[in-house]
């Protein structure tokens, strides 16, 4: 069984946040007298992660999955509650605790700009005190790993934003770190891009068995990467489970298009009692809840004069938009 | 702390600065003449104000030519390391960079104080040099050991006093965001340490030496030079320089509890 690596305790964290009224008034009276107000984004949450598991963080913008990855890796410190990462407290950052972990931001770099990759690598093997030959291997089994290879003697400024972005990953993981922070790493990214950096991670995390914390607007990142996910709505945990169940949850039925041999079957059919969305000529498409698809589709086959049939999916973003908006759901 | 691996991740800052700065070697060049015409029209603004008088404020002309060196030396040491430094600072504050920074096991103040470096400063800090060789010359100032070691702690002083300064003004951007301004002014007052002390009005040199202490940055180490220094004002350069450094070290880490970093 495996053990919690990171346990948070009722977590808080206020920020203080000026605001500034609209038009040439408002800017002057913004610059003599600033109103501030002390605003709570992280509202008394709670969670434990276990060592090798991949958790997403799901939120509309603004909720506050940054703000927890930020005070999980040490950056921020929490107005209230605990947080132990790997046995540390975080914010006290120290050295064998950040050598444990990592953070990567899809849009901020470190790769030095004008020189090619290799020269921050080795940069920051020497960061992390490690010998050139250590520092060598490891930078060829990570540049194996995520399939670059000229392109670390290659300007970071002249190289593509996927070619960086492997690079930043390979920067980021030459210390081995056993946690790996990720905020929204697939960030502009085309879909081929996207897909490597995917492949990378799981690799990774089955290789080394890193935990992995994720924050993507991109939901096929969460899908194929994650088995559980934490929901975060202002500040506060909605959701905190596995991914396939809250996909149920959110999603209790699913549409089916069935095309009859005639119109006079697709009628018969109307009037068998099923939940029927609409009905044109001889297709009807009807709505049958998850848990009763089989025996309904067996009914159907059995006793209706059927040419074809079409189980339509809730696209993924659709359902997962409504866990943004909470009022939308309930789970 | 861990001296070898300081000294390693040095050298690598100290590579990859040298690299990126090659990378753009036009760039390089305008900078060495800038050194170079820089020393020239300062020297040259100096002649200028000491033509109708032979003294000002008790100095010679070779007198004040040290003062000149010493501040080219200092501008060279601010061109070199600070500039590029302590005013990415502001940068890395204000983008979120900083995060990369504090999570790598490495004391942050070494990382973002060192860097960085533009060789072109050097040229400036061998002409400040090679200017307070001729001024030894011409001022028949005879050298020893304990001339030298007086010198180089005064100099040291003034680097660790102008250093603090800096970097005590760049923090202050963790709370204030954007600082440039002040450390703008901070340089033009350093421009002022170009000149005799006692050239200024008593207010104005108290101002310079208890408040800005531009004063201890280049007339103490121009004093020891002229071998007209006393040992009460060397000591407090010294003892200034060591509360000026512990203090800038204290505030950046009491800062960074406060260090909210930039939304994503």
């Amino acid at each position: 069984m495996a053990q919690n690596i990171i346990a948070v305790k009722n977590l808080s964290k206020s920020f203080d946040i000026s605001s500034k009224e609209p038009g040439i008034k408002g800017t002057i009276k913004h610059f003599f007298r600033r109103q501030t107000k002390s605003v709570k984004v992280i509202k008394n949450i709670s969670f434990e992660i276990k060592e090798g598991e991949i958790v997403g963080f799901l939120g509309a913008n603004g909720a506050g999955k940054t703000t927890i990855l930020k005070m999980l890796c040490g950056l921020i410190y929490p107005s209230k509650g605990s947080i132990l990462v790997s046995g540390y407290l975080p914010f006290r950052r120290k050295e064998n605790f950040l050598k444990n972990i990592t953070l990567i931001m899809g849009q901020k770099q470190q790769l030095i700009w004008d020189l090619p990759p290799i020269e921050s690598f080795y940069l920051n093997a020497s960061i992390y005190d490690l010998d050139k030959f250590e520092a060598k291997r490891r930078i060829k089994k990570l540049s194996e790993m995520l399939e670059i290879d000229e392109e670390l003697f290659i300007p970071v400024r002249k190289l593509s934003l996927g070619q960086r972005m492997k690079s930043e990953l390979l920067a980021a993981l030459i210390h081995e770190p056993n946690i790996l922070f990720l905020d929204e790493p697939t960030l502009g990214l085309d879909i081929n891009a996207q897909r490597n950096l995917r492949k990378f991670l799981q690799k990774y995390n089955k290789e080394t068995n890193a935990t992995i914390c994720l924050t993507s607007h991109y939901m096929k990142d969460i899908t194929s990467l994650c088995k559980r996910v934490i929901c975060v709505h202002e500040g506060a945990i909605s959701y905190d489970g596995k991914l396939d169940l809250l996909l149920k949850k959110l999603s209790p039925v699913k549409e089916i298009l069935i095309v009859c041999r005639s119109e006079k079957d697709a009628i018969k059919l109307e009037n068998s009692g099923f939940n029927v969305k609409n009905k044109i000529k001889n297709e009807i498409t009807i709505k049958i809840e998850n848990n009763s698809i089989t025996s309904s589709l067996k009914n159907i086959l059995n006793n209706f004069d059927i040419e074809d049939l079409f189980i339509n999916e809730p696209p993924i973003d659709e359902i997962i938009g409504r866990v943004l908006i909470k009022k939308d759901y309930d789970i | 702390m861990n001296l070898r691996k300081y000294l390693k991740v040095y050298k690598n800052f100290l590579h990859t600065s040298f690299a990126s700065e090659l990378e753009y070697k036009t760039n390089l060049l305008v900078d060495l003449i800038t050194a170079i015409l820089s020393l020239i029209g300062s020297v040259f603004l100096l002649s200028i104000f000491f033509q109708n008088n032979s003294y000002i404020g008790g100095w010679k002309f070779e007198q004040a030519l040290i003062i000149q060196g010493i501040y080219t030396v200092l501008n060279g040491i601010t061109n070199t390391w600070f500039n590029p430094n302590l005013t990415e600072i502001v940068k890395h504050i204000r983008e979120g960079t900083l995060d990369f920074v504090l999570l790598k096991p490495i004391d942050s103040q070494f990382f973002i104080s060192l860097k960085k470096i533009t060789p072109s400063g050097f040229l400036e800090i061998i002409l400040g040099f090679c200017l307070l060789l001729y001024c030894m010359k011409i001022n028949q100032i005879n050298l020893n050991l304990s001339f030298l070691t007086l010198c180089l702690i005064t100099i040291i002083c003034s680097i660790c006093i102008l250093y603090s300064l800096w970097f005590f003004i760049s923090t202050t951007t963790i709370w204030f965001v954007k600082t440039w301004n002040a450390t703008e002014v901070l340089r033009s007052f350093l421009y002022i340490g170009r000149f005799p002390l006692n050239s200024f009005s008593f207010s104005l040199r108290i101002f310079f030496s208890v408040f800005i202490p531009i004063a201890f940055i280049t007339t103490i180490p121009s004093e020891v030079f002229l071998g007209i220094s006393q040992l009460w004002k060397i000591l407090l350069e010294v003892i200034v320089a060591l509360i000026f450094l512990s203090t800038s070290r204290k505030f950046w880490l009491f800062a960074l509890k406060f260090y909210s970093s930039a939304s994503s």
